[in-house]
């Protein structure tokens, strides 16, 4: 087993490459169609160890990413508590799922998150998004099997626990 | 804490010490863009080193005819003005910096800069491109800085008309290639077409600087004001290269930071635009301000 500190690298790394993931160019169609893929990290995490994943990591990786997106500070942030709030209330549940039914619970945290930063970009400069806006949850849900599986196996190989 | 950045900007060191922070990562995002390009720019054959250079050198030739025309055009300006005891001033400096291939929120209109407050960039600081104003810079750091673009909701450029001088406010829709003009009375000397250039007023812009271009007038006779779209002549979704401009002295940042990145040897390639502006020197107002006829003939 290894030292406590040593997974706290691994968590890490993984948030950096999923901010790297949001921040990394695309093709100007596929823009509005980005992932929130800190959103799925972090509930990953909340899932598989959430004695070590909290609140407030929720918070701080929501602060990063209003920094890095150019958002209000808060904006992620404000999602990202609530949905790390609510995987660890529902961790146990959520493990035993098959992958559809993970799936869907993963994208009404999504979409929860999505809604909460809609709702703050909505009062604050008022620029509404068209319908695409959400089937970005949608292609998060879709996306989760593969994200779980990467995490898993990078959490096991590196015996992060 | 939402309601703290939102209304007051308090937090804004918070932000400036979070994004020196996160700065290792837009690096990193940007890294294979820049090495591609590195890539592409060594690789490039001899044939069409030359052949660019040459091009080059003709566009550099057409603009220096019309700068000459445009100096004894400003000589005789200041004198006029001189005459008339006004005390207005034209001359900024400029430095070249270059668009990072980072994406920020889809749903705000904002780049992110390869210069910071290392380079002398401050926080409120225009940004044009080779066409025209492009933005202002809303959060620096270091060695790298975000600008909101003119097109963004949450941004107002004062403009004036270029063919009546009738004064109003341009606001962004949040589409990249749209402005609003929503001020302006129905019988308000406004056609289609017409330019649009910064008036100065506000503080931030320099003054005379284009914008766009009048595309739509709404005037319906029941409204107290007309619906009036622009167009803004920036490629703000596809230039690569950007002008930060310093207007007032007191802002300059040492003479060494400016000089240093814009020197011909540096620059003279990819910008005849400012390497001829920068050959003025420090004492000198430097002729930068594209004049707003010469804004096209420049592209």
């Amino acid at each position: 087993m290894s030292s406590p500190g040593h997974g706290r690298w691994i968590i890490v790394a993984t948030l950096c490459v999923a901010m790297l993931l949001m921040i990394l160019p695309m093709p100007e169609w596929a823009r509005p169609f980005r992932p929130q893929w800190v959103t799925l990290t972090l509930i990953y995490w909340a899932i598989a160890l959430p004695h070590r994943v909290g609140v407030g990591s929720g918070f701080i990786a929501g602060i990063v990413l209003d920094v890095l997106t150019g958002t209000l500070l808060g904006q992620h942030s404000l999602g990202l508590t609530i949905v790390v709030f609510i995987a660890i209330q529902l961790h146990q549940r959520i493990r035993v799922f098959p992958f559809w039914q993970q799936s869907l619970g993963v994208l009404v945290l999504l979409v929860i998150e999505h809604l909460l930063a809609l709702w703050v970009s909505g009062a604050t400069h008022g620029t509404t998004p068209g319908l695409n806006y959400w089937a970005v949850p949608l292609i998060g849900a879709l996306l989760w099997p593969w994200i779980f599986v990467t995490l898993r196996k990078t959490r096991r190989h590196f015996k992060v626990s | 804490m939402l309601l703290l950045d939102h209304r007051y900007h308090h937090l804004q060191q918070l932000r400036s010490a979070l994004a020196f922070l996160t700065y290792p990562l837009y690096y990193l995002a940007d890294l294979p863009f820049t090495a591609s390009r590195w890539l592409e720019e060594t690789t490039d054959s001899r044939e069409s080193l030359q052949d660019k250079n040459t091009e080059l050198r003709r566009h550099n030739l057409r603009l220096r005819a019309e700068l000459q025309k445009f100096e004894a055009l400003q000589a005789e300006n200041m004198r006029l003005r001189d005459l008339v005891g006004s005390s207005f001033k034209v001359g900024d400096r400029v430095l070249i910096a270059e668009l990072s291939s980072v994406d920020l929120d889809p749903y705000k209109q904002q780049v992110v800069i390869n210069k910071g407050s290392a380079s002398g960039a401050f926080e409120g600081q225009p940004v044009l491109d080779a066409q025209a104003v492009m933005g202002q810079v809303t959060s620096v750091t270091p060695f790298s800085s975000t600008v909101l673009l003119i097109t963004d909701t949450s941004h107002a450029l004062p403009v004036r008309v270029l063919r009546s001088g009738l004064r109003t406010i341009a606001v962004g829709t949040g589409r990249i290639d749209e402005l609003r003009l929503p001020y302006l009375p129905t019988n308000s000397d406004i056609r289609e077409g017409d330019r649009l250039v910064t008036s100065g007023l506000g503080g931030k812009f320099p003054r005379d600087y284009p914008v766009g271009k009048v595309t739509r007038i709404d005037r319906s006779p029941d409204a107290p004001f007309s619906n009036v779209l622009a167009q803004p002549h920036a490629h703000l979704d596809r230039s690569r290269e950007v002008l930060l401009v310093w207007t007032v002295p007191n802002q300059l940042p040492n003479p060494a930071l400016l000089d240093q990145p814009v020197t011909p040897a540096d620059d003279a390639a990819s910008e005849p635009l400012t390497t001829a502006n920068e050959g003025e020197g420090d004492s000198a107002p430097a002729a930068s301000p594209t004049p707003p006829t010469a804004g096209e003939p420049a592209t």
